[in-house]
């Protein structure tokens, strides 16, 4: 059981984001993809998920070909597959419980007492029990993606793909969301993909990086593997030296 | 030289290009509202809401042009009719022109304006904010669930809107022809009868579905394919009361020169 990407191009008009990425996400692993905004790496998480479409290459997820199934099998896939977006994407004109209810619902032989049962879990487990009938607009930045969380945690996915978890958040809320994504995969035994910028974040929560970089994964290593890496490129990003990481970037 | 010939191509050709693919992905919208018709308790439970929002919270705005229009057309009538014509012809001016056109086609601007633009700001703002993709990660159908309620809600109540409309204008026609042109009331019903056919209530209400599928499904396109954040969600409310307009004047016409 797995997440394989494999030489995935994607182009958007003229501009080429993906050119042959490629990486493996094995069962109970939680893997980083780190890069500079707008490198493409929320395209390469939408792609796992079948929300885009790649021009070329192979992606599978537990041995489905992901471009090729039809609407009723990317439904079934998403039961599968979570997914927690950069700015926690809560349906406004719902309260939170009704959030996180609304993954459930397309669930069969589920009735409303389970339903209830199941919210109030899952808002337990990212700490934002007694805010169920909250609105998202009454929420802090923290916990938005905590119940952004507990919804795409809702439905038991094996993984859950986890876009930018702590971007625009203070470092106390970090490590709090730091600490969620480990105990999904240390507690629930969620296998995660996330991608980030944050690098104290990956090093804390990632078991493998891969440092995307001009469509392609520059460096695929362990957290102290990308830390002692000499490669300039990938120095460059951890330390956020610009003149190592674009100029000598090849 | 060269520039001067191929610079209008290229903008020529780079606007068709942008238009085919508008056809192209309207066409595959519509395809996939058809499609998740079979998906009842997706669209089902937001029906009725949406048939209020569209229908029922329209009727105020619809009513308030309606008697106005009403109005002045009661009183243009008989300032065109006077001296020439029997003054009953009023009732029948009124009755024919509110029923075939000004009716069905002033309801239609207006909700192209009220439910139109508010469909796409809303289905705007839900995919500049992920919504719609969150969604589709929910597995949800996003058309079933957003397009479909919105455009059979339009296809239900705008006929119900108009044949309202209808009644108030001609109604209040009636009434200033009471009151501002010292008709009857036996004058104005002779003139409305006179040249009254069932079939033209009919002809108002396939106008009515018709323009009710347009002012959605212009307001679901426009807003499911939203981008570029706040400024991209006005541009598409814009461009969705501007687009349903021009396609409710062109069936407009078209109904006219096919059915009457």
């Amino acid at each position: 059981m797995s997440i394989r990407l494999d030489d995935v191009h994607k182009a958007f008009g003229k501009k080429k984001v993906l050119k042959g990425f490629s990486v493996e996400v094995t069962e109970g692993e939680t893997v980083a993809i780190v890069g500079p905004s707008g490198i493409g790496k929320s395209v390469t998480l939408k792609h796992v998920n079948g929300l885009l479409t790649p021009d070329r290459g192979t992606i599978v997820v537990d041995e489905l070909s992901v471009p090729e199934l039809d609407r009723d099998g990317l439904a079934n896939l998403r039961r599968r597959v979570g997914f927690v977006f950069q700015f926690a994407a809560l349906f406004d004109s719902m309260t939170i419980g009704e959030n996180v209810a609304m993954a459930l619902r397309r669930l069969e032989g589920w009735d409303e007492e389970r339903i209830g049962l199941r919210v109030s879990e899952c808002l337990e487990l990212v700490d934002l029990q007694g805010m169920s009938d909250s609105y998202p607009s009454q929420l802090s930045g923290g916990q938005k993606k905590r119940a952004g969380l507990a919804r795409a945690l809702a439905p038991s996915p094996r993984y859950i793909l986890y876009d930018e978890p702590t971007t625009g958040l203070d470092p106390v809320t970090t490590s709090v969301i730091d600490r969620l994504l480990l105990r999904m995969r240390d507690e629930v035994g969620v296998t995660g993909l996330m991608v980030t910028h944050d690098m104290t974040s990956a090093f804390r929560v990632a078991d493998r990086i891969v440092l995307l970089h001009d469509g392609k994964a520059r460096f695929v290593g362990a957290p102290e593997e990308v830390q002692s890496a000499d490669d300039p490129v990938v120095r460059g990003f951890v330390t956020g030296d610009p003149a190592l990481f674009y100029g000598n970037a090849s | 030289m060269r520039a001067y010939v191929l610079g209008p191509l290229a903008t020529v050709g780079r606007a068709t290009t942008r238009s085919l693919g508008s056809v192209g992905r309207a066409w595959a919208l519509l395809v996939g509202a058809f499609r998740s018709l079979r998906n009842v308790d997706v669209w089902g439970p937001h029906l009725l809401p949406q048939m209020a929002r569209v229908g029922v919270e329209s009727v105020p705005i619809a009513l308030f042009i309606a008697t106005f229009t009403g109005v002045v057309m009661s009183l243009q009538a008989s300032y065109t009719l006077t001296g020439s014509i029997p003054l009953y012809f009023v009732g029948t001016l009124v009755g024919k022109t509110m029923i075939l056109e000004l009716g069905p086609v002033l309801t239609g601007l207006t909700l192209a304006g009220r439910v139109g633009a508010s469909i796409s700001a809303e289905l705007g703002t839900m995919r500049v904010t992920e919504q719609i993709d969150a969604l589709e990660t929910l597995a949800y159908d996003p058309v079933a669930y957003l397009v479909v309620p919105r455009i059979l809600a339009g296809i239900i109540m705008f006929p119900v809107v108009v044949m309202l409309s209808i009644s108030v204008g001609v109604a209040s026609g009636w009434i200033t022809a009471l009151q501002l042109l010292d008709m009857s009331s036996h004058e104005f019903v002779k003139g409305l009868r006179l040249f009254f056919e069932t079939w033209d209530v009919w002809f108002a209400g396939i106008k009515a579905v018709s323009f009710g599928a347009t002012v959605t499904g212009v307001g679901c396109f426009y807003g499911f394919h939203t981008q570029g954040g706040a400024e991209g969600v006005g541009r598409s409310a814009t461009r969705t009361v501007v687009i349903a307009s021009m396609i409710i004047l062109f069936l407009d016409a078209f109904w006219a020169a096919t059915l009457l």
